[in-house]
């Protein structure tokens, strides 16, 4: 070592930051993952019944439809903070307000994908399935669910990466993960402890969208891009395809 | 709902409403931050999303872009700019992070919104004669319209919800009702705070659909409710 440490000239990188608080660093990291996966998941256990009550039996929109969308669009439009703050007077000082807020924005792009999804679903597959005589249950869980699930995965995605971004909010009631990190930094004008918070969470949003992506294309093998035939009906050599990681959105 | 109740007490005292901490004031501020945000955004985002789109080019940047808006946490850039040299200067980390966090949704809207355009009535106008420019204005804007107002609306009440987050680090708005009450304990100003915030992002979502039915120049109600 040699010179000042950057600790104390308050560097913005610091490797000593990252060694001599490593502990408070993972624990935060910890908090952050431990967060964002029950509120996605608490989210999606929550989303899919008020998917299918939007839903009709028959396949079509119900009167709910409206109530339920409605619904959880106003929910988005309550800004973190307040939402953070009106939840505080029932949990109290508690994780669960982080929670339950983060719960609460994830309703509205997990409930409008599913439910796409859902409605993606040619009638024809779910009439030659009934004429089969699945019933009601199996019909969603054998044909519907499989093929909503491109849909279903897409939102959990966004949902996920938009959860592990709103977490750090939670720092106003102390559970924010790398957020709270975020936020006594600057009550310390800490840089290296804001800066490697705000990189590490990024990262969670990049590594989880990726591990989400990979599961996405496990779970449905069908939508992948076969091997691309070149001009002239040649294919091309094994191991030179791939598949885009991001599907562009070719519209009209 | 006693929380709620004392909420509206706090609410109905008029000393709660005056001086430079009160509601009138950080209204004002926050109106000024989002106001002012939306409208670089709108600045920045707009021509480049519409340029884009009348030609054709960028889709994989138009979308990415928005995915990679929200994988960026408003607060931690906030709070970073703040500890820049830039924190020095008021208002501006506010402003950037919010533009930064307001971009994305826009240029993706916009940008959709011009490629579904019908390529078919884009090659009929091109067939009848009319110039780039003149398909760019008489055909492809009038037609994604609907879809670049309902960007707008969204980016709007998400300004407008995300200002508040300028409280944490220090600058004005209404958030900072918020944190001043967790700072005291105050728990009915905390919810009193967060039900102006609300509010407020419930109007200008009202405000803007008004706005919309009067200046929509195409009927296109069909395609703003499908956006929707």
């Amino acid at each position: 070592m040699s010179g000042r440490s950057c600790l104390t000239a308050n560097d913005w990188i610091c490797g000593e930051y990252v060694r001599s608080r490593g502990q408070e660093l993972a624990d935060a990291t910890v908090q952050h993952v431990w967060i964002t996966l029950v509120s996605v998941v608490l989210g999606l256990l929550i989303a899919f019944p008020l998917a299918l009550l939007a839903r009709g039996r028959d396949g079509r929109r119900s009167r709910f439809a409206g109530p339920v969308l409605g619904l959880t669009t106003v929910l988005y439009t309550v800004p973190s903070l307040a939402m953070f703050s009106l939840l505080l007077p029932v949990f109290g000082l508690s994780a669960a307000v982080v929670v339950t807020g983060l719960v609460l924005y994830s309703l509205t792009v997990l409930v409008r994908n599913i439910l796409a999804g859902l409605e993606a679903v040619p009638a024809e597959a779910r009439e030659a399935a009934l004429g089969m005589g699945y019933g009601r249950g199996r019909l969603l869980w054998e044909v519907e669910l499989p093929l909503a699930l491109p849909a279903l995965l897409a939102g959990v995605r966004i949902a996920t990466v938009s959860t592990v971004a709103l977490t750090t909010v939670g720092a106003i009631v102390g559970y924010g993960g790398l957020g709270t990190l975020i936020v006594d930094g600057l009550d310390s004008l800490f840089k290296a402890q804001v800066l490697t918070a705000s990189v590490i969470c990024v990262l969670l949003a990049v590594v989880a969208d990726l591990l989400l992506l990979g599961l996405q294309r496990a779970l449905t093998p069908w939508t992948r891009v076969r091997t691309p035939r070149i001009r002239g009906g040649v294919r091309a050599p094994a191991g030179t395809t791939h598949t885009p990681i991001t599907r562009i959105a070719k519209a009209g | 709902m006693g929380a709620i109740g004392d909420a509206f007490t706090w609410l109905a005292t008029g000393a709660n409403w005056q001086g430079e901490s009160g509601v009138w004031n950080r209204l004002a501020e926050h109106l000024y931050f989002s106001g002012v945000c939306l409208l670089l955004s709108c600045l920045i985002a707009l021509p480049v999303a519409l340029w884009l789109g009348h030609l054709g080019r960028g889709g994989a940047l138009a979308v990415n872009l928005s995915n990679v808006g929200r994988a960026i946490p408003t607060l931690a850039v906030l709070i970073l700019l703040t500890l820049t040299p830039l924190g020095r200067l008021g208002d501006l980390p506010t402003i950037i992070a919010l533009v930064l966090f307001a971009v994305p949704p826009l240029l993706t809207n916009a940008y959709i919104g011009m490629r579904e355009v019908d390529r078919a009535v884009v090659e009929a106008a091109r067939g009848m004669g009319m110039s780039g420019r003149q398909v760019f204005l008489r055909v492809e804007l009038p037609l994604a319209y609907p879809l670049v107002m309902t960007g707008l609306r969204s980016a709007a009440v998400q300004v407008v919800a995300t200002a508040t987050l300028a409280a944490m680090a220090g600058e004005g708005g209404l958030g900072r009702i918020i944190t001043a009450g967790f700072n005291t304990y105050n728990t009915p100003q905390v919810v009193a705070g967060a039900l102006l915030v609300a509010v407020l992002a419930l109007l200008v979502e009202g405000v803007l659909v008004a706005v919309d039915r009067l200046l929509a120049p195409m009927r296109g109600r069909e395609a703003v409710r499908r956006a929707a």
